[in-house]
C-alpha cells in the first residue's frame, strides 16, 4: 500500500493541511508575538468586535462540520440522497459564514475599523486592525475556497461519481472542511474572547 | 490496479467500514464548550486565568474536531506521527521570534 497506510489522495490532503498548519501558525504566532510586545495596540475583548454575533458564526461553523461528516457517513451507506443533502447543507452553511463575516466586516469599516486604521486611533492603533484582517481574511479566504470545492464535490454527487467503496472525494473534501473549522476555533480564541 | 492505487475503499472485497464517534454528541459537547468559552471570557475572572482556561478550551475543541470528525483516532500511527510532526516546529517558529524581543 502507498504511503503510510491511506490512499494517496488522503495522505496529499493530510500534508498540504500540515503545511497550512505551519501558515497559520505564523500568522497567530505573529500576531501573539505583536499583542505581547505592543499591548497598548489591542482593545480588549467585546470593546470593538461584535462577540455575540461571531459566535453565532461560530455555531454555524460548527454545524456545518457536523453537516459534512452527515454526507460522508451518508456515502459510507451508499445513501446518495443523503450525501447530496448534507453536501448542500455544508455548502450553504459555510456560504452563511462568509456573509456573516462579509457583513461584520462592513459594519467594523462603517465604525471606522479598517486594516490601515491610522484613524482609528479611539480604540488600539493600526496593529489591531491589520493583524485582525489578515488572520480572519485569511480564514475567510479558506473557507470561500472551500464553498467553491464543495459545491463541486455536490456536482460531482450529481454525476454519480461517488459510492460505497469509492468515496475519497468525498473524505478529503471533509478533512479540508474540518481544518478549515479547526482553525476558526482557535481564530475565535485568540482574536475575539482573548 | 490504479483506482486501488488511489483508493483503497474502492474494492468491495476490502472495503471495512471504519469505526467512528456518536457525531451529534461531539457536535453537542463542541456547541456546550463554545457556550463556555463565553462566559469564561465575560465571568470576571483575572486575566491570566481567562487565557489559560481560554485557551484550554479551544485546544480541546480543536482535539475532538481532529480526533472524531477528521477521523485521526482511527487512523494508522504512522499519520499520527505525520501530524505531530509540525507542532514542534510550530513552537520553535513562534520562540524563535519572541526571542527578538
Amino acid at each position: 500500500m502507498p504511503g503510510a497506510g491511506v490512499y494517496n489522495m488522503k495522505l496529499g490532503m493530510w500534508v498540504f493541511l500540515l503545511s497550512e498548519v505551519m501558515f497559520f501558525t505564523s500568522l497567530i504566532g505573529s500576531y501573539i508575538i505583536l499583542r505581547f510586545a505592543h499591548p497598548d495596540a489591542f482593545a480588549q475583548p467585546g470593546e470593538v468586535l461584535n462577540v455575540p454575533l461571531t459566535a453565532f458564526n461560530t455555531f454555524v461553523l460548527i454545524c456545518s462540520s457536523v453537516t459534512m461528516v452527515k454526507a460522508f457517513a451518508a456515502i459510507q451507506h451508499d445513501d446518495q440522497a443523503g450525501l447530496r443533502k448534507w453536501l448542500i447543507a455544508t455548502a450553504l452553511l459555510g456560504m452563511f459564514f462568509v456573509g456573516v463575516q462579509a457583513f461584520e466586516y462592513i459594519k467594523l469599516a462603517e465604525h471606522g475599523f479598517v486594516p490601515d486604521a491610522a484613524a482609528y486611533a479611539a480604540h488600539g492603533k493600526p496593529l489591531y486592525g491589520m493583524t485582525f484582517y489578515t488572520m480572519t481574511g485569511f480564514h475567510g479566504a479558506h473557507v470561500s475556497i472551500g464553498v467553491l470545492c464543495l459545491w463541486f464535490t455536490v456536482f460531482q454527487a450529481y454525476r454519480g461519481k461517488y459510492t460505497k467503496y469509492n468515496h475519497g472525494g468525498v473524505e478529503i473534501m471533509g478533512l479540508y472542511w474540518h481544518f478549515v473549522d479547526l482553525v476558526w476555533i482557535i481564530l475565535f480564541t485568540i482574536v475575539y474572547l482573548v | 490496479m490504479e483506482n486501488m492505487m488511489l483508493d483503497p475503499a474502492a474494492d468491495p472485497a476490502t472495503h471495512v467500514e471504519k469505526p467512528h464517534a456518536n457525531y451529534m454528541m461531539i457536535f453537542v459537547v463542541l456547541a456546550v464548550l463554545t457556550a463556555v468559552e463565553l462566559g469564561v471570557a465575560f465571568v470576571g475572572l483575572s486575566r491570566r486565568m481567562t487565557i489559560v482556561a481560554l485557551i484550554l478550551l479551544a485546544v480541546w475543541k480543536a482535539m475532538l474536531v481532529a480526533l472524531y470528525y477528521m477521523h485521526l483516532r482511527y487512523e494508522p500511527k504512522r499519520i499520527h506521527m505525520l501530524v505531530l510532526a509540525p507542532l514542534p516546529l510550530a513552537v520553535i517558529l513562534v520562540m524563535a521570534v519572541l526571542t527578538e524581543f
